[in-house]
Parts: C-alpha cells; structure tokens; sequence
C-alpha cells in the first residue's frame, strides 16, 4: 500500500499534466478555428478555378497544348509528403506516413525523389534510405504562402525540365473538426480536362485575348491554388487531430486524478485505523 | 436589369451579390458587362473594377491579376487580389514601387539575377494601387 504522501505527490502530477493537455487543446481549437475558416474561403475559388479550366477545355476544340499536361514515359517520380512540424496530435502523422509508405512500396524499383513538408515529415524519412529532395516547414501553424509559392515553383520547374516525370501529393483532405481523410492526388501531369468534338452551345465562348493565353495564365494559378488548397486542408485537419487528442489526454488525467484520489483516500483511512489500533493496543497494555 | 457578380481570391470571397453593371480591365482594355453578356472568358490585367450595386450605389475596387468569366449571367472574377481603396495600404503600394523602379533600373544597367517581367509586373500592381487609392482620396 502507497503512503497518502505518496499517492497526493501523483494526483498533483497528474493535475499538471491535465492542465497542460488543456491549455494545449485550447490553442489546437483556437487555431482550427482560423485554418478551418482560412478552408471555407479558399473553396470557392479553388472549386471556380476547376470550373473555368472545364469550361476552357470544353469551349475548344482542338486539343490544348500546355507543358502541365504532358504525360510522358514515368523514369522518375516526385512524392510530396505534407503533414505537421510538432507531434502531439494523435495519429495524424503515422496515418500520412502510412498511406506514403504504401506508396513507395508498391512504386519499388522507380526512381524516387521526395519533398518533405513539415518537420516530422523530414525526420521520419531522414532515417530512411529514402533521398529528401527538399524540406519546407517550421511554419508556425499555418500556410507560409511565400514559402507555398516556392514549393509550387520548384515542382512545376523540375516538371517542366523533364527532372522528374510525374509529381505526387499526399495530404489529409479536411472533412470537419474530428475527420480529416489522408487523400494521394497526383499534382502533375494535370488531367487534361475534356475537350468538346462538336461544336456545341459551349464554343460560343468569347477568349481574350486567345484561348492559348488564357492556359498560358490560368494552368500557373490552378498549379498554385491545388498546392495552397492541400496545405490549407493539412493545417486544418492537424489542429483538428491535435485538438481531439488533447481532449482525450486531458478526459484521461481527470479519470486518473479521480482514481487516485480513491487511493489516497483508502491509503489515509488504513493510516489512521492502523494509527488508532496502535494506541488502542498501547492502553491496553498499560492497564494491564 | 441585373446579374450575378461573384469576386473571389484564393483568400477569401470578396464580393458575392447581384449588380448591375460591371467595368473590368480585360486584357484587350476595359470592357464593361451587362445582363445577359455572350460567354466570355478573358484574362484581367491590372486595374480597376466598378459595378453598380443593387442599390445602384458605384463600387471601386483594386484588382491585380485574375481571370473574368462571365456565363449564364453569372460573371465571376478570380484574382490574386482585389481591395476596396479603403483597404489599399498606401505606404505598402509606394514602397513596392520605388522597389520596382529600383529593379528596373537594374536591369537596364544590365544586371543579372533580376527578372525584368517580374519588376514590370510589380511596378504596374503598385501604380494601379496607387492611382485608385490616389482617385478615391
């Protein structure tokens, strides 16, 4: 049996942990809010973006010609892994490496290059023979979007060179507060969009200046949008996991304080009675 | 007459109602659009937007690059950015200009590194914001 002493030195320990965990399920809400908000308002604008490119494709006939469209014999491949700079956030991590690692598995023998955002998305593959091509991260939380815009440059650069052939994502898509879904959308080449045969009501579109130009402007953005749109979604679905596994750590400490407080109770009363049998036994004795 | 305007940025919806006329800077100059405009997709330069709200009320804003579709009398605009000239950080537009003027003057002195389209883009985006925010004060 634990002395009382002892038993009340864990449940303040235990105490401190919960305070902690609930501190840091406050910030993980406090920041979901701003990145869940920053999801809704990018959304429409990425999902316009996706329409336009449609409408384009549709309103021509012949085929379009645009370097983020050509797919080629795959050599060499890019895997773009983004998830979180810090842990403590549940399974939201390993649930990223996992869906990667079963990529790279089933892409064996493939020329591999990977980019790393986020600081435990480096670490993990650091100890891997898996070459890290480059790392971003260490971003406080939330989208750096000059460092977004780098990302996004080196990626359509070494597409376009021919450094690599085809460049994957994998991410977690933000579905609400407590579920997020870990997606692998290819980023290049792009889907060419469908191209109508005929010439239907849709190729009554007016292009200004010409059709050619609006791709050679509007492929860049979509490039952009898709990039920004994933980190976007990752934040949100990080603080989301991070959040949910607080509350959980800080559910646990108070079931735990309680159940040590039982304890310390138990622990004080068989002090006591032993106390009282000592003195009761030490009378007798005398009177004896 | 009237139709849809919806003005978004990758960061947020800007402006989501219905107006009555709308004056963009396309790429072939301003064009102005009213109800029931043929389909037409085209590239905006720098420049200025204005539209005529339900209230009739002539709204003005900033607009650096995007893209203008207008179809089924719905015109949308997707653009990097766009600020009403309140929003406008005056300070901000003239610093960035002189730093263009800056790079330009570096490229004619024949300096590498420095990305003449680039510089000109930016000088363009700053004087823009600076003519409106210039307009409207």
């Amino acid at each position: 049996m634990p002395t009382p002493r002892e038993v009340k030195k864990r449940i303040r320990t235990v105490r401190s942990t919960a305070r902690i965990t609930k501190a840091m399920e406050m910030i993980a809400a406090a920041k979901l809010r701003r990145a869940q908000q920053r999801v809704e308002q990018a959304k429409p604008y990425a999902l316009k973006m996706d329409e336009m490119l449609g409408h384009l494709a549709a309103a021509s006939t012949s085929e379009i010609v645009h370097p983020y469209f050509e797919e080629r014999e795959t050599k060499k491949k890019t895997l773009v892994v983004i998830a979180s700079d810090r842990g403590l956030c549940g399974s939201f991590n390993t649930n990223v490496y996992r869906r990667a690692d079963h990529w790279l598995q089933e892409n064996e023998g493939t020329d591999i290059e990977i980019v790393a955002i986020g600081k435990r998305v480096r670490d993990h593959y650091r100890h891997r023979t898996r070459p890290i091509l480059e790392y971003y991260g260490d971003w406080g939380g939330m989208i750096d979007y000059d460092h977004a815009r780098q990302i996004v440059a080196l990626l359509t650069g070494r597409f376009v060179t021919g450094e690599t052939d085809e460049i994957n994502l994998v991410f977690t898509r933000f579905l609400s507060t407590v579920r997020y879904r870990v997606v692998l959308e290819r980023y290049l080449p792009v889907a060419r969009p469908e191209t109508s045969e005929a010439k239907g009501a849709a190729s009554e579109y007016i292009f200004e200046p010409s059709s050619e130009e609006i791709y050679a402007a509007l492929m860049p953005a979509y490039a952009t949008t898709k990039m920004f749109t994933a980190l976007a979604e990752s934040f949100a679905s990080e603080h989301g996991s991070r959040m949910m596994a607080m509350t959980n750590a800080t559910r646990n400490a108070g079931e735990m304080a309680d159940a040590l407080t039982l304890e310390f109770n138990k622990a004080r009363q068989t002090q006591i009675t032993k106390e009282l049998l000592e003195v009761v036994s030490g009378a007798e004795a005398l009177k004896g | 007459m009237m139709f849809r305007l919806s003005i978004l940025t990758p960061e947020r919806v800007v402006y989501d109602a219905e107006v009555h006329a709308l004056v963009a800077p396309g790429a072939e100059g301003y064009l102005g659009i009213l109800s029931q405009h043929a389909p037409i997709i085209t590239l905006l330069g720098p420049g200025k937007i204005e539209f005529h709200d339900v209230d009739k009320k002539l709204q003005v804003m900033a607009v650096s690059k995007g893209f203008l579709e207008v179809s089924s009398n719905v015109a949308t605009l997707l653009a990097d950015a766009v600020e009403r000239p309140d929003d406008i950080d005056i300070e901000r537009a003239r610093a960035a200009y002189k730093r263009a003027l800056g790079w330009l003057a570096a490229t004619r002195k024949g300096k590498t590194g420095v990305d003449l389209l680039r510089a000109q883009a930016a000088r363009a985006r700053a004087a823009n914001r600076i003519t409106i925010y210039e307009e409207t004060h």
